[in-house]
């Protein structure tokens, strides 16, 4: 079931050994890459139709392109590893299993746009993270494939690492760019995307960690034969975090295709201590809940699979107390620049604890279900709109539930 | 051109405008709220989305327009999200409206009314914060703020300044100076720009008009009032009339019904200014004295060299404006030659600005004892809601001249107003003056107009003079550098903190736009040209005053009078 390719070296390689990873044809790609004209390096990249892996699923060669036909020559490469979403801890997997894999495909990125600078943001609580990063960037550096006139193919690229403050809004990825410029985390009105006007407005390529750490791998099989792996709308593999009340928990890297089903039966290897599964959660705290009946879908990017994140929550789980958690922590993490977020996420908090404490009404339920549509619909980025997709599929899959939870005197006034 | 539809009416559009744009010109209206012309669109308030025909819901001000895109601006589904957006932010906020000052002008106000809001489904989560109002000019109240964001781009755009910003995240999202500290403590100019494009009444001017009231009340009170030149040219749009009116006379009038003793016109003390600015200017240029000289008569900028350039102090003219000289001058001459004790005469002034306020509350600025020589500045706003209040119609007022000493005056102060208008008020004079001929053009016509910095040169006494004009304090900070460096080449250089000059003041009516700035630009010329002086030396009533009581200028009296010094702050 499992399909290692990004995780392949994962224990076979010391990940602060550069020499490791060259032994197991690490940087080949970037040899290869660096006597490929940049176009054949997009079209392989469009062959293999490799999306973003942080949640967006933007096709990554659209970024390139776009880089490489902007007038403005000052570019950015940018890697966004600040894994905020609970739920998620795949990209810190590929930080400290293989650092270098990530870095390649920077490199390979750089070479491709001719941008001169990248930055590698991380969460800042990935302190080994951090620290591995920093090893392999000095390694790479030493060894020549950063820094001037790389692999003597005449182009110059270096990376920084940059991290935040904690700030989940930082992983949008314009708040991500704020925070590299040193402002406060908040993101920006699209248009213009960073491909136009991204840090210090110019233009910038930013993917997911997972997302740079395929490309050494397309180049290396050739996009066709990296097409073939997945279904026909997302290609590949994918690394899903399996988390919550599950028996084995961790980080697995499968085909796309695969359902959530299979792989918490198979991988997580089903509920544990052999209680009942209540519901599901994909892509992180932001994602949808599932009741156990539509779980037998694939992972796929038409299935909301976002980073992949899939939570497993037993019978003793309460879906309100799971929403007003959720609802608590977006409430916290909201930037406060638009208005459906910033005044939006407090009330859903508080229509929360009303249906919490049993005194919510069928009316709090109707403004609750209105602000929320509201709030997808209109927040200016991507916290907003997804902070409550939770609620709104909950009320799909556990309405019922929810209503039990209200009170039960509001049409008795009038009679 | 790109051709599209909004509410199935087929428009033509150029590209790269917005749908907000087009839709405006094509007669549409969109609400808006964090919207405001001449500043970045930073799409916040989510208040103008409309929906395309992707169904998906965009924000007006920033979606540009496409080629065969739908719009409709009023389907339900964007009705509805405009009253949420609108609820959400009424639920955090005091909306004691009828207790408020912007009561009626109020645009979060009139946005609840157009979407036909009559209750909020959300309850209120409004807490009370503390109110700023610890310093002379502007109250800063955040119980009121909808975190838009205008004054701060303002401050840090426009200014370059920088003192508001948005602390802290979430719904504890505040817009304040560092730390929430005082204004009074932070480098702010008082320059109000942030007031005047607030919509609701987070930022307002210190309002002093009951104070006003009741000296008008108070018969042992003689009280006299003074109007800028600005005020003239703005002051119709405050009551309804179209942008650039005049309305000199009807002003003076408004004035005396609401009770006024004497209304007199600073025009006059700027026709002073020019006389005294004008020579100390020959004796700097003659002794290659402290140059390049920089203009005084704006208060804001007064207060940005001090704070930022304490260094270029003695670039500075020693020069009080045009607002304190006339103070200093009622305080002494008039009273005087009225036989008036100064402790009963009060000086009102007229402003378009709100640091003026904190000008006159200047610890130099009393000649008198401790009394302030102007004892009270209100803004164009405020003089409006003194007119309204005492239900003036001010379109049926007769048309009235102002009185005597301080009335007759010159076209070279009626551009004091002006971007550009004090440099060409100088000139005038100073050529005349040193070159010993008249002007053949009195119009110095490139240091006029929106352009942030604009040059002249002009020949003294046999040889070129370069002259630089600044509006905005960061077109100010950018002839400062200069002169901070070494590097700048004039002799004389005006700086006006606000955008196009004190017609586009802080206490200038709400919706002030560089559009409207254009229109007050253009009445002030007009001022000028049809007045039968157009020379402050020419001006019969300066020359009275030399004879009568100062002598000559930059002497004895006009030093202690009309001179002064600045303060190195912070």
């Amino acid at each position: 079931m499992e399909k290692r390719i990004l995780t392949a070296r994962f224990g076979k390689i010391d990940p602060l050994s550069i020499d490791d990873y060259i032994k197991n044809g690490g940087y080949e790609a970037l040899e290869a890459a660096v006597k490929m004209e940049s176009d054949t390096i997009i079209d392989e990249i469009e062959t293999a139709k490799l999306r973003g892996r942080g949640g967006a699923a933007f096709p990554t060669f659209i970024k390139l392109k776009a880089l490489v036909g902007e007038k403005e020559k000052t570019r950015y490469i940018v890697c966004n590893a600040d894994e905020g979403e609970p739920g998620n801890f795949k990209d810190r997997h590929l930080m400290e299993n293989d650092p270098h894999q990530m870095i390649e495909g920077m490199i390979i990125s750089a070479y491709t746009t001719k941008a001169k600078k990248g930055y590698i943001y991380i969460r800042g609580e990935y302190d080994h993270s951090i620290a591995v990063v920093r090893e392999a960037l000095a390694q790479a550096r030493e060894k020549g494939y950063l820094g001037k006139n790389i692999l003597g193919a005449g182009f110059d690229f270096d990376i920084e690492i940059r991290s935040g403050a904690g700030a989940y809004v930082c992983g949008e990825e314009f708040a991500l760019i704020e925070s590299i410029e040193g402002k406060s985390g908040r993101s920006r009105p699209k248009p213009p995307f960073p491909t136009t006007a991204g840090v210090f407005m110019k233009p910038t390529m930013l993917n997911n960690v997972e997302t740079f750490a395929n490309i050494p791998h397309i180049l290396e099989m050739g996009g066709k034969a990296y097409a073939k792996i997945g279904t026909e709308s997302s290609k590949g593999t994918k690394l899903i975090s399996l988390s919550g009340n599950i028996a084995n928990r961790g980080v697995f890297e499968v085909p796309f295709g695969v359902s959530v089903k299979d792989a918490i039966a198979k991988l997580g290897r089903g509920v544990a201590d052999g209680r009942k599964l209540k519901m599901v959660q994909l892509s992180g705290a932001s994602g949808p809940i599932l009741p156990p009946e539509k779980i037998d879908v694939p992972i796929d990017f038409d299935h909301d699979i976002g980073a992949g994140a899939i939570i497993v929550m037993d019978e003793r789980t309460d879906v309100v107390d799971i929403l007003l958690r959720h609802a608590e922590f977006f409430e916290h993490e909201s930037c406060g620049k638009c208005t459906p977020c910033r005044e939006g996420n407090l009330h859903l908090v508080r229509l929360l604890r009303k249906v919490q404490a049993g005194s919510a009404t069928a009316d709090d339920l109707r403004v609750m279900e209105n602000l929320a549509d509201v709030m997808i619909n209109v927040s200016l980025c991507g916290l907003g709109q997804s902070a409550p997709i939770p609620l709104a599929t909950a009320l799909d899959g556990f309405g019922d539930q929810i209503r039990d939870r209200l009170a039960q005197t509001e049409t008795k006034e009038n009679a | 051109m790109v051709e599209l539809k909004i509410n199935n009416q087929t428009v033509q559009a150029e590209e790269g405008k917005t749908i907000l744009e087009v839709a405006r010109e094509n007669n549409i209206d969109i609400p808006t709220l964090c919207h405001y012309p001449d500043l970045h669109i930073h799409s916040e308030c989510r208040v103008c989305v409309v929906e395309d025909n992707w169904g998906n819901l965009v924000t007006a001000c920033s979606t540009t327009v496409r080629d065969g895109m739908e719009v409709k601006t009023n389907a339900p589904r964007v009705l509805e999200s405009r009253r949420v957006v609108t609820e959400l932010m009424l639920a955090n906020h005091d909306t004691n409206c009828t207790m408020c000052e912007k009561n009626l002008q109020c645009e979060l106000q009139r946005l609840a009314s157009n979407l036909g809001i009559q209750e909020n489904r959300f309850g209120s989560v409004w807490e009370k914060k503390e109110i700023d109002d610890h310093n002379p000019s502007v109250v800063r109240n955040p119980n009121r703020c909808v975190k838009c964001g205008r004054c701060i781009e303002v401050c840090k755009e426009v200014q370059g300044i920088n003192v508001i910003d948005y602390m802290n995240r979430s719904h504890e999202t505040s817009v304040e100076p560092t730390y929430g500290r005082y204004l009074s403590f932070e480098d702010c100019t008082f320059c109000g720009q942030c007031s005047s494009v607030c919509p609701v009444a987070a930022i307002t001017e210190k309002d002093e008009t009951d104070k006003v009231w009741e000296v008008l009340h108070d018969e042992k009170k003689h009280v006299i009032v003074q109007v800028a030149p600005a005020v003239r040219v703005s002051l119709g749009e405050e009551m309804g009339q179209e942008p650039g009116s005049i309305v000199t006379e009807q002003m003076v009038a408004a004035l005396k019904k609401l009770g006024f003793d004497r209304v007199f016109d600073t025009d006059f003390t700027a026709d002073l200014t020019i006389i005294e600015e004008g020579h100390e200017l020959i004796e700097r240029v003659k002794e290659g004295n402290a140059l390049p000289m920089m203009t005084s008569c704006c208060p804001g900028w007064i207060s940005y060299v001090e704070q930022n350039y304490p260094d270029l102090i003695d670039n500075l003219s020693t020069c009080k404006s045009p607002q304190q000289m006339f103070g200093a001058l009622a305080k002494t001459y008039y009273a005087e030659k009225e036989g008036i004790n100064p402790e009963d005469l009060f000086v009102v002034s007229m402003m378009p600005c709100t640091a003026k306020k904190f000008e006159a509350a200047r610890e130099e600025m009393s000649v008198i004892g401790d009394d302030p020589d102007v004892d009270v500045v209100l803004t164009t706003r405020e003089l409006g809601r003194m007119i309204r209040q005492m239900g003036i119609e001010f379109d049926r007022l007769d048309k009235t001249p102002f009185d005597n000493p301080f009335g007759i005056t010159t076209g070279a102060a009626a551009i004091f107003g002006a971007t550009g208008g004090v440099m060409e008020a100088a000139l005038r004079t100073v050529s005349e003056v040193v070159n010993e001929k008249p002007l053949e053009k009195l119009d110095f016509e490139t240091v006029r107009g929106m352009n942030g910095i604009k040059e002249a040169e002009i020949e003294l006494g046999g040889n070129k003079v370069k002259v630089a004009v600044a509006h905005t304090l960061s077109q100010a900070r950018k002839v400062a550098e200069d002169v901070r460096k070494g590097k700048s080449e004039y002799a004389f250089i005006e700086v006006m903190a606000c955008p196009g000059g004190c017609i586009g003041g802080g206490g200038q009516p709400y919706g002030t736009t560089n559009a409207t700035r254009e229109e007050r630009i253009r009445s002030t010329y007009q001022v000028d040209s049809e007045m039968e002086f157009r020379k402050s030396h020419e001006n019969p009533a300066i020359d009275q005053l030399y004879k009568e009581y100062l002598e000559k200028p930059l002497g004895h009296r006009s030093h202690k009078l009309l001179h002064t010094h600045y303060i190195k702050r912070n």
